[in-house]
């Protein structure tokens, strides 16, 4: 159960914390003519085709005492990010980057550009408009960013297990702890974890596919 | 898009035909002599050099799987396609051969296992001057062991660190690798300042740059390890031959190249 404890603090860290780096990122994708966006767009999407394997191994490179973000974290802490809970929720926000990315710049996309120039016909500035019209109007997609990397991060495994260390209460995350319990061959135990694990992340998307159909507004989705 | 859609049907006539040739490349393969090995990740080096003079030998072709033993064991009960199984923890196959999954009579206590205390090159400790005491010092902050839940070589090391009486002192900065290879790497990689590795990987080309100092035998209980011949093996007449080759002197010398050591039984055993 400390492990179960453990992943939802995880997940809720990087889903709060994605939702803040990821609004000003996805905004700009939606709404820049820059001519390389693609270039942008398509590193925002590489954690999704990116192998556990590839990302564990660079984090755990980088976050060593002779990688770039070691050092820095040294110099600023005294201590190295491997196994320690703040090198978790780094690596877990690079890993569930684009879940949360992808449904905010599909909703702002979806906003109709006549009411944003309404807005500024009216006087509104960008931040203004950001607030009173394109919040309101992407709220599904913003539940949906949210929730995703909520759930994404709750399942995450192989990147864990590459940088974790497997500490009880700081890195053994609910994933790690039915993998270790299936070696270990407590296969009751694991199997009784599992079903947790299987039961939140379906409620979780149930969540998102009701919020997308509009199931709880007055005002059913054709 | 009709164009398109024309060339997706396509694609799905051609589709099976691709599946196909695949599938019957692989029935060719496994009919020619081949037999596949799960191996403990602590054997990796001396697998590697096993099965290439074996495969010299022998023309059979060997295919490796390294993984952790507890790993295989459960995949092994839920028919895993191996043919040999060479686990860190005679257990394994002893409840394997129990259960009526592997070849009776096969069960091999192949090597013993002993454990290092490793650090990197640029350490501030002298590990082979210190000993236990590298451990205690203050540039240590993290010590990576395996996973004692589960593999041989973490619950050795947590015995030797008792028996050591720095258990209490060092529990703290233990962090745990999912097999005894991860445990290396998170040394190598720097994240930890020193690990409790098997000396097989210890001694390996990998790790040849950082220092190690062997833990005596005696400080832990032996990480006895066994191999056994399954059951379901496609192959078992060159599996039980690889199983002889690594019981004769070649085999042997190699294991011993790569830091095993033998238990007292089988010496008996060869006389007989």
């Amino acid at each position: 159960m400390e492990a179960l404890w453990l992943s939802m603090k995880l997940a809720a860290c990087v889903a709060a914390i994605l939702l803040a780096i990821g609004m000003p990122v996805a905004y700009w994708l939606a709404y820049s003519n820059w001519r390389g966006k693609f270039l942008l767009e398509s590193l925002v999407a590489l954690p999704l085709v990116l192998p556990p394997t590839v990302l564990g191994f660079y984090a755990l490179v980088a976050m060593g005492p002779r990688g770039p973000l070691g050092k820095l974290w040294i110099a600023l802490f005294g201590h190295g990010l491997a196994f320690t809970f703040s090198g978790l929720i780094l690596a877990s926000v690079l890993y569930s980057f684009p879940f949360a990315v992808q449904p905010l710049v599909a909703s702002f996309e979806g906003v109709d550009r006549r009411l944003l120039d309404a807005s500024a016909v009216l006087g509104a500035g960008s931040s203004r408009t950001f607030c009173r019209v394109i919040l309101p109007l992407s709220l599904p997609g913003v539940v949906t960013a949210a929730v995703l990397s909520f759930a994404h991060t709750l399942g995450e495994f192989g990147v864990v297990l590459m940088v974790g260390g497997n500490l009880a209460g700081v890195t053994r995350t609910v994933s790690i702890d039915i993998y270790d319990r299936v070696q270990s061959l407590e296969y009751g135990e694991a199997n009784r974890m599992a079903l947790v694990l299987l039961t939140i992340s379906f409620s979780v998307l149930c969540v998102v596919y009701a919020v997308n159909r509009r199931v709880w507004t007055p005002w059913p989705a054709k | 898009m009709t164009v398109g859609e024309t060339n997706w049907r396509k694609w799905f006539r051609i589709f099976p035909l691709i599946i196909s040739v695949f599938l019957a490349q692989h029935e060719v393969r496994a009919q020619g002599q081949e037999i596949r090995i799960a191996a403990a990740a602590d054997l990796k080096f001396a697998m590697n050099e096993l099965a290439e003079k074996f495969e010299k030998q022998s023309g059979t072709k060997v295919n490796v799987t390294y993984g952790s033993s507890g790993n295989f064991f459960s995949q092994m009960q839920n028919g895993a396609p191996f043919d040999l199984f060479f686990s860190a923890d005679i257990e394994y196959p002893r409840r394997l051969e129990a259960m009526g999954l592997a070849e009776p009579g096969t069960l091999y206590e192949y090597a013993v296992g002993r454990i290092a205390i490793w650090t990197p090159a640029d350490s501030k400790v002298d590990v082979t001057k210190q000993g236990w005491k590298t451990l205690l010092d203050a540039s240590v902050e993290k010590l990576a062991i395996a996973n004692p839940e589960h593999a041989p070589y973490g619950r050795a090391a947590i015995a030797a660190l008792q028996n050591a009486g720095i258990y209490e002192s060092v529990k703290s900065k233990l962090v745990y690798g999912e097999n005894i290879s991860q445990a290396a790497q998170f040394v190598q990689s720097g994240n930890a300042q020193a690990g409790i590795v098997a000396m097989s990987l210890a001694v390996s080309p990998a790790m040849h740059d950082g220092n190690r100092w062997e833990i005596p035998a005696e400080m832990h209980a032996a990480i006895e390890q066994g191999a056994i011949v399954l059951k379901d093996a496609k192959n078992k007449e060159a599996a039980r031959a690889f199983l002889e080759f690594v019981k004769n002197s070649t085999g042997r010398a190699i294991l011993t190249k790569y830091g095993f050591a033998f238990p007292e039984k089988t010496r008996k055993e060869e006389k007989r």
